[in-house]
């Protein structure tokens, strides 16, 4: 429960210009206050131990993921299901603010939001990663490490768990004699929906869309919607200790559908160019 | 809300709570406290502070720091918890502390540290409202600065319709959970999350209702804590 923690020093002029720009709509690296940054995405970058992998870019925040699809034993409550989860790690090659050691709040605050995000939409159907009921199940792992922290990584590892999701597959299974059989062949994951987390940030009565380091360490408030394909909204986190109005959250919200949708195409695009 | 509603699982009404009680002041040793019965929700809230701070470094020369712990009890739930604090508390206790944060006027208590411990002792759904709840009534409770009290409420969608007070019921069957804390005088949103499948009229919806179960939270609030200070019978017993 640490209240203070090592937190990135924004020196004074760098406060000084963000919000002078903020001051006149726009932001300290020339955006637009609803602009993202550039956005790269790669697939199938770790093709050899992995069954699929991403690497995505937002500006100067990179992360790395990799997926891992392996058998496991059903959760006792849901014994015709598969199991899925989404880990983000902080390495300490990522920022000089960040030690090794266990995940500290904010880092686990990442990783459950990520999870949220992917399985609240139902982007895995985990009752088709069934093998037999009650024995065995695929099981899912998503890794997500952050390799350089620039701001906004609830974005970076979302979009880097889903493109990794996408280009992923796992091992075909028979049944003979009541015993289960893994083959060489290999079948895509049951894939049913995108979602696309959106990050905007409060500074001041400023709203910004995707933050980089220094503005979200000035940020009073952030928030982090995810929507589907169907424009629903699937998973939504406030973070810091500021707040949001409800007409600010209700504008937000259409902002985040309008987004997301880009942000979709690029991201089935780059897996396409990726396979 | 619509006319023909579809029975909840409780039988409640689209915009009613559950039974809610608050109690203020309930634990002698803690500068404040508060119980909060929120369904089957028990939990006990208390503050300490302001105090000094441990270990010293955490010590910031113009404010207080806030620390928040949520915590529940092996007993607190349907099959026995391990003690030690999960991922998901972790979270929880982030949350919280940054839901009730832009309440307290942590300017004036330069060098020192305020502590909320929650303990959750029964659980039901939206033990995390119920518990800013009860943690906004005990920071009062203890005499601390505040712009306003927290109120929080969580709306969300069970069988095809949107919902107020989302129950465990509800929570595990129903589409939608969306637990909101809020500053009712400053209109200020300080917890928001969702999770779920909403679409923007019924995440707009949602977010009416949960304004509205906010509302009546804060009344329940200040209701605990006139109890405890303006009624009399009350005071001359705690003398």
């Amino acid at each position: 429960m640490p209240a203070v923690k090592k937190h990135r020093i924004v020196d004074s002029i760098t406060l000084d210009s963000i919000m002078s720009s903020l001051s006149d709509s726009k932001r300290i690296d020339g955006r637009g206050l609803l602009d993202y940054r550039d956005i790269e995405i790669e697939t199938n970058i770790l093709k050899d131990k992995t069954n699929g992998s991403a690497k995505v870019k937002i500006g100067d925040t990179e992360v790395w993921a990799g997926v891992k699809v392996e058998t496991a034993n059903p959760f006792p409550d849901t014994p015709a299901e598969g199991v899925m989860t989404c880990n983000a790690e902080m390495l300490p090659i990522c920022s000089q603010y960040i030690e090794p050691g266990p995940p500290d709040e904010d880092t686990i605050e990442l990783s459950r939001v990520s999870d949220r995000g992917i399985r609240e939409s139902g982007m895995i159907d985990v009752s088709e990663l069934c093998i037999k009921e009650g024995e065995l199940v695929y099981s899912v792992y998503i890794d997500v490490a952050v390799i350089n922290e620039d701001g906004n990584l609830f974005d970076a590892v979302a979009y880097a768990g889903t493109a990794a999701l996408l280009g992923a597959d796992m091992s075909k299974f028979t049944i003979e004699d009541d015993e289960v059989k893994m083959l060489e062949e290999r079948q895509k994951l049951p894939i049913k929906s995108l979602p696309i987390s959106t990050t905007f940030a409060k500074i001041g009565d400023k709203i910004i869309i995707d933050p980089n380091a220094d503005e979200q360490e000035i940020a009073s408030a952030r928030l982090t919607l995810v929507t589907d394909e169907n424009g629903k909204y699937v998973s939504a986190q406030k973070g810091k200790p500021g707040g949001f109005t409800f007409d600010e959250l209700k504008e937000l919200s259409t902002i985040s559908k309008d987004k997301g949708e880009e942000i979709r195409n690029k991201i089935k695009e780059a897996v396409e160019n990726g396979a | 809300m619509s006319e023909n509603n579809i029975e909840r699982i409780s039988g409640r009404a689209t915009d009613e709570l559950r039974n809610v009680s608050i109690k203020a002041g309930v634990i002698k040793n803690a500068d404040g406290s508060a119980l909060i019965e929120f369904g089957k929700n028990k939990i006990m809230a208390a503050v300490f502070g302001p105090k000094e701070v441990h270990p010293k470094h955490m010590m910031v020369s113009d404010r207080a720091i806030i620390k928040c712990r949520y915590h529940m009890m092996p007993f607190s739930t349907d099959t026995r918890k391990r003690p030690n604090l999960s991922r998901r508390e972790i979270e929880i206790s982030k949350v919280i502390r940054e839901a009730v944060q832009p309440a307290i006027i942590m300017e004036n208590y330069p060098r020192t540290a305020i502590e909320i411990y929650i303990e959750i002792l029964q659980s039901d759904g939206g033990s995390r409202c119920a518990a800013i709840n009860a943690a906004s009534t005990a920071l009062a409770d203890a005499g601390i600065n505040m712009r306003d009290l927290v109120s929080a409420c969580a709306a969300g969608k069970a069988n095809g319709q949107v919902v107020l007070d989302v129950d465990d019921q509800e929570d595990k069957t129903g589409e939608a959970d969306m637990p909101i804390a809020m500053l009712p005088n400053m209109d200020l949103i300080t917890l928001f999350q969702l999770d779920g499948n909403l679409s923007k009229e019924e995440f707009d919806q949602a977010l009416e209702l949960a304004k509205i179960g906010c509302n009546k939270l804060y009344n329940l609030q200040k209701d605990a804590l006139s109890e405890k200070y303006f009624n009399e019978n009350n005071g001359k017993e705690e003398e």
